[in-house]
Formats: C-alpha cells, structure tokens, sequence
C-alpha cells in the first residue's frame, strides 16, 4: 500500500519511523491533498515533530504557516463582511472550510481555505450583492452565459473578489443547485444554523455534515477528495461525541432535506477509507436512500478511485475514466439533460478556442497555494 | 561526495531519462526528470560541479518536463510537472532548459516558507553576504553575474532565504539567469564565462544561464552574516550615484518585493527587523558595469572592513 498519507493520518505516531524515501513520497501526497498543514498540527498535538528529520518538517512547517496566515485573514475579512451588510440584518451562514476555522471544529486543524463559502436567504441575496459591492467585493469580468449559468441554474451568484486585498466570496442562497433533482428547502437549514458570534452563523451539526457530503458527492470536483473526506471523518467523530442525540438524528435530517443519497455516499466512504466509527442502523437506515443497489459496487469502483490521494505513487488503471465517469455523473445529477447538453457543449467550444492565452509568470507567483 | 561529472555519462542519462536525478542545490534537493535533450545539455554544461545524491533519499522538489502524450510530442512541447502536477501552461521544447531553471526557482518561491524570503541577488566575500533586491530590469543580475565573474562569491540570483529569526542568508547557488542585452554585456566582460544556448524569444525575451559555482566553496550550504544591502538601478546615460539609504525605506522596499513577507505576519516583521539591524543599505545608480563593480568593491572593503 503506498497511501503513507492514510497511514499516518491513521495513526501519526508511524511516522516517527519513516525512512527518507517514505518522505520523499509523503510529502508530495500530503502537498497534492493540501494536508501538509494538516499533518505538522496532528504531530504537534502528540509532541512528536523534534522526531521528524528537519528537510520534511520544514515542507510541513510551510503549509502552517500558510494556515495561519489564512486564519488570520479570514478574521480580518469577517469583520469587514459583517460590517458590510450590517444594515441589513442578514444572517451570514459561513459554509465549508471557513465555518469549521470560525467555529474551531477540530476539522479545521491545519485546513487550508481558497474562498470564502456562505449563504444569505435568497430573497436577501441582491441586497447583500450590493452590500458587498460597495465595499469593494466586485464580481469579475463573467461573460452573460456565465451570469446565466450562476444566476439561473445555480445556487450562487458569481464569485466576488476584493479590489484591494483580492479576497474571494462565493455567496450562495442554498447548498444544492435549484436545477438538480433533491428538493432541498433552505429556509430549513437557516432556521437550525447555530450563531457563533453576533450575525454570523454556521450551519448546525447535522446539517454541515450533510452539506459536506453533498459537495463533495455532487459537485464531481475531486481535486481534494481525500481532503474533503478526512474533513467527513474528523467532523463526525467530533459531533458524535459531543452533540447529544446526532446518530439519531443524522438520517431523519438527510430525508427531510431530500439529500439522503449523498449522506450515505460520505458517510460509506468517510467509514471505508479511514474507519470513521458510524453506528450500523445508520449506515442501513441510510443505505435505503440507493434506488439501483446493484450499483453500488460500481460506485466504490469509480469513488474509491478518485478518492485517494492525487499522487501518483497512488494511481491505478483506469483513474482517468473514474473521474470522467464521475465528472459526467456530477453534471447529470447537478441539471436536466437538455440543459446539460447544451451547457457541456458550450464549455467544450469554449475551451477549444480560449486555451493557452495566459503564460503565467512563474518568477511572480505570489504568497500560498493555488487551490 | 559524487558530482555531476563523476557519473558516467549513461548512468546521469538513465538517472534524468528514468529513475529521476538528484541533485543537491543549497539547503534543498531536487528530483529532475527529462528525456529532452535541451535538458541533458544544459546540466551537463551547468551543473558539472553540483552534488548528486545516489541512494534514494528524500528530495524536496520533484520536477519533470515532459510531453504529456503523443500529441503534445508531435507538436514539440512539454509539461512542467511538480509532484506530477501541471501548474504552469505548456512550454516549447525549444525553451525547456530555462523553463527548467525557473521552474526550479518557482517551487521555492512558492513552497519553502521556513525562510523569509527576498526577492533579491545574493553574493558574499570574506564571509560577509551582500543582498540587492531589484525590480526586475534594475540590472542586478547582470551586476550580480559581473561580480561572481570578479572573485564574488554567487549565493543565489533570485532568493535571498533568511532563516526565521536570523539575520543570516543560506546560499542556494544555481547558474544565474541572464536576459535580452545582458547576455552579451557578459560575455564580453569575460569571455570565459560559461554560457548555456541562448532561449530565443520566451515570454522574457533571449534568456541564457550562466554556469555561477566558481568558488571553491559554491556549494556550502551553511549560513552567511549579513552586512550589506545594495539597491542597483542601471540608466543608460544616468549620472552615477551612490548614497546611503534609509533602514526604513529598504524595510518597506524589501518588504514589497518579497515573495512571503506578508504571509509570515508577525515572524516576517520581527525576521526583517533583525535583518535590517545587520545591514548598511545604499542606492546605487549607475550607467556602466565599470562604475558599478567599483562602487561594490568599495563599500565591501569600507563596510566589511568596519
């Protein structure tokens, strides 16, 4: 098994007796899951970095201090949004990896962010627009078939960033695209959401486990899978021992929001890959959300592929196909056929005639990490 | 210790070809591999002298260039992978060689955050390091390539590594990056420098690289004291000038042009505090080589001498 990512994620102690070579491979692994932060914190916590050689360390102990930095401008970036719609009495729900940095969930140990993910109520969502503008998150220079694509099809407006410090928001009004087929009512998620400082919220426990699971088996982005899914697994082990009464309510939440399929795809793979302990009336009550069970070992075919790190000491046959079946899969699941051909076809016309426009400046590649 | 130069040439081939070549470079080591022969020639040319690693041990950057299949072959153009990743468009095979070498700069400048790092020209004597940071077309790597060819010692020509808390400089020695014009100022100012192909028309112009391990202790890793920080600004026809700079201002310059500064916060201030306390900064400017290698010289003998 050459996953030594999982390994030490696993049990962090193993590393302590890594050879060089072992290293040599980790730390591309943990670098291409965006994890490097992630690993320096979990051999902080048990005392053990003075026994990692210093050349790895030093990679680890740069991803931190890329996290730390990202904690602290999130903060910054907080206050400035919270002033921003301050008139407007919105609730502002932090989605994803800034809602676990803000409320300190143990998930966010060494979590590297790229935007910042929240939702308004839709019908708000003009005026916290505007909000943002004047403050000077602008939208980019989107063409009109993307505004359509956002404004029409999807659960977000197009992405803001800051003129000045080039912060990014992506501010949606629900956690699933209206166009995809579960029947998801937001009202429900914002009358849960738990407020961790005056007007700003994130979701409550059930919900953001569902909502991770649902971005992560719907959205077909598996760029960091095995991120996303460690995130799974560090938040559930979490919420199962201290939110009172969350295994009993996991799956009644999943059905009532219509999103019990994708539950039960976090919560299968959360269990296969890192053991996450998960009462076994949950994963059954969960599995009924399957309509075609025979697919299901097709599934862990196709997701226990793009699931693991993306490195290549941990590709197999047939990698490319699994993502492509699954990039299909996610814009089938996320819009109607027609609207699918239509919006697929254009993107290929579009890649066809945009591409190598840009050469980016290498010597010029500022601060962190392109997510 | 094995060199470049000590392996035969069909071991250094099947090493880049296939199981990957590593090669030490300051305080890192990096895995290369290619099969393209621009790339076979520039290392032989340039990093004869440099330190190869022969067991399997661990690299801190993993470098490819290679076409990512049979269309991008026939079309005559590479990837640049960096852990099996393409974070860079594709590039001609033409000008993979000075790819490779920016490449190499690129994954410190973007990864290696247990230094400060300035964007800057290094070089020392008599243990004593000098740092210029330049906007690009201020002329430092062509001063910086003028004085390595002069007894200087090169640390590097794009990174000045401050360790946290220091106020010392670790020397990454790698061939120095010459551009347009400067190409041929050096070659005429040393005709025996040793001059990689010349890249014609990158996205920068002409780029050749210049082998820059001539001292016998190039390849010492360990950290230099800082004493001297010189801004070089090369005008055609300007009136040469040398005068003090305020520890504020090349504070705020230094600050401005470094590639990590405002990611290490509070670490980066106090780091550059330290630095700055150690160094006397002036502004040079100057419209002949000549007039700027005299005024270098000059204050390392002042200011090292003090």
């Amino acid at each position: 098994m050459n996953n030594l990512l999982l390994q030490f994620i696993n049990d962090p102690a193993v590393s302590v007796h890594f050879t060089p070579a072992q290293w040599d491979v980790l730390i591309p692994q943990a670098r291409n899951s965006f994890l490097l932060a992630t690993l320096y914190r979990m051999l902080e916590e048990r005392d053990l970095l003075d026994q990692i050689p210093l050349p790895p360390r030093h990679h680890l102990f740069s991803g931190v201090v890329t996290h730390d930095r990202q904690m602290l401008s999130l903060d910054y970036e907080i206050k400035w949004m919270l002033r921003a719609v301050s008139a407007l009495k919105v609730p502002l729900v932090l989605l994803k990896g800034s809602a676990y940095l803000q409320a300190q969930l143990p998930a966010a140990g060494g979590r590297l962010i790229s935007d910042i993910d929240l939702m308004v109520p839709e019908s708000q969502i003009n005026a916290v627009e505007a909000a943002f503008n004047e403050a000077g998150w602008l939208g980019g220079h989107a063409d009109d078939y993307d505004e359509r694509y956002y404004r029409e099809w999807m659960h977000e407006i197009p992405p803001l960033s800051h003129i000045d410090r080039g912060s990014t928001l992506d501010v949606h009004h629900t956690i699933i695209p209206p166009t995809a087929n579960p029947n998801t009512d937001a009202d429900k998620l914002f009358a849960a959401a738990r407020e961790i400082r005056p007007g700003l919220l994130v979701l409550a426990p059930v919900d953001m486990i569902i909502h991770s699971a649902t971005h992560l088996f719907h959205e077909g982005d598996f760029n960091h899978g095995f991120r996303d899914v460690l995130d799974l697994d560090r938040l559930l082990r979490h919420f199962a021992d201290t939110e009172p009464g969350f295994w009993d309510e996991l799956v009644p939440r999943a059905i009532e929001l219509d999103l019990l399929q994708s539950l039960f795809y976090g919560l299968r793979y959360s269990h296969k890959i890192f053991g996450t302990p998960i009462p076994s009336q949950v994963l059954a009550q969960s599995y009924e959300a399957v309509s075609v069970k025979l697919l299901v070992p097709l599934m862990d075919y196709l997701f226990m592929r793009v699931l693991a790190p993306n490195h290549f000491s941990c590709a197999r046959r047939f990698d490319g196909m699994a993502r492509f079946c699954l990039y299909v899969r996610s814009h089938y699941l996320r819009m109607p056929m027609g609207l699918l051909i239509l919006h697929l076809g254009r993107k290929a016309w579009k890649r066809r005639f945009t591409k190598e426009v840009d050469v980016e400046d290498p010597e010029y590649a500022e601060d962190g990490e392109k997510a | 210790m094995t060199r470049l130069k000590d392996l035969n040439p069909d071991d250094f081939q099947d090493r880049l070809k296939h199981r990957g070549l590593r090669v030490r470079c300051g305080p890192y080591v990096y895995n290369l591999q290619s099969a393209e022969q621009k790339i076979i020639d520039g290392l032989t040319l340039l990093y004869p002298d440099f330190e190869v690693m022969l067991e399997e041990t661990f690299s801190d950057f993993h470098i490819a260039m290679r076409p990512s299949g049979l269309s991008q072959k026939l079309r005559g153009v590479v990837e640049f992978y960096w852990d099996g990743r393409c974070p860079m468009n594709i590039i001609e095979v033409r000008h993979s060689y000075a790819f490779l070498e920016w490449g190499m700069n690129w994954c410190v400048s973007i990864a290696s955050n247990e230094y400060l790092k300035l964007h800057a020209a290094v070089l020392e004597k008599n243990n004593k390091a000098l740092i210029m940071p330049g906007l690009p077309g201020a002329g430092k790597s062509t001063l910086c390539a003028a004085l390595t060819l002069s007894g200087w010692r090169l640390l590097s020509d794009e990174h000045a590594l401050i360790p946290l808390h220091s106020d010392t400089v670790v020397p990454l020695c790698r061939p120095i990056s010459l551009k347009n014009e400067s190409i041929d100022i050096i070659r005429d100012f040393d005709p025996s420098a040793v001059l990689s192909k010349v890249a014609e028309e990158t996205h920068k112009g002409r780029v050749a690289h210049m082998k820059a391990d001539m001292a016998p202790n190039s390849h010492d890793a360990t950290p230099v004291p800082t004493a001297l920080m010189i801004f070089p600004q090369y005008e055609a026809g300007a009136e040469f000038s040398l005068r003090r700079k305020l520890k504020t201002e090349a504070f705020m310059f230094a600050g401005l042009h470094s590639f990590n500064y405002k990611l290490l916060g509070e670490t980066g201030f106090d780091t550059m505090t330290q630095l700055m306390r150690s160094v006397n900064c002036f502004d040079l400017r100057y419209a002949s080589l000549e007039q700027a290698l005299a005024a270098v010289n000059h204050l390392e003998a002042e200011v090292f001498g003090e």
